[in-house]
């Protein structure tokens, strides 16, 4: 399923709002999640999951090419984890 | 890091800012987005949502685990688990954000 598949079963459910409401409906869903985390900050939406940003230190890496040493700095990095009554469901539970 | 928590009341008050329909109807509507992606994997399809990234479901295969604590050895049966990959607009995003 992709982003226009899921406006339009939100679309088919709610035959009096507008498709491009309900495009925004969808865009503003997923542009609050990654706002969150671009301030550092969790979305936990139970049942479905919880998104959080996690820490990865400052490393030296390898290029793997050429072996040559690359200073890698600090980041931090979008983090999913499965809520429970998803990953019940998954599994038919 | 401030590290608040962003909820469905939050979705939903965004919801109801961006598009002015009642605060009912905004909860109902990210819940149904929500909703329908879950169906989704739960049917076995992947979710891919541009600039934000990808939900797809893995099967696991069974193996044989180990209770730490006591050492007892437990089967673990198989299942399926769920993988989030960010899209790089995303991973980008992210990563200026949380710059120190």
């Amino acid at each position: 399923m992709i982003r226009s598949e899921l406006v339009q079963k939100i679309a088919d459910d709610n035959p009096h709002l507008y498709q491009r409401d309900v495009e925004r409906i969808v865009n503003t869903v997923f542009e609050e999640i990654t706002e969150a985390m671009a301030r550092g900050d969790r979305a936990e939406l139970r049942g479905f999951g919880a998104f959080s940003v996690k820490k990865r230190d400052a490393r030296t890496g390898r290029n793997p090419r050429t072996g040559a040493s690359v200073q890698v700095d600090e980041k931090h990095v979008p983090f999913f984890k499965t809520g429970k009554l998803l990953r019940d469901r998954l599994n038919g539970k | 890091m401030s590290e608040k928590t962003l909820t469905r009341m939050d979705l939903s008050e965004a919801v109801f800012r961006e598009v002015g329909l009642s605060r009912n109807e905004s909860a109902q509507l990210v819940e149904s987005v929500l909703g329908h992606m879950s169906d989704a994997l739960v049917r076995g399809e992947s979710v891919k949502i541009s600039s934000f990234g990808t939900f797809s479901v893995r099967s696991k295969a069974a193996r044989v685990g180990r209770n730490p604590k006591t050492g007892q050895e437990v089967p673990i049966l198989p299942r399926r688990v769920l993988t989030f990959r960010p899209s790089h607009l995303m991973k980008d995003r992210v990563a200026d954000g949380n710059k120190a």
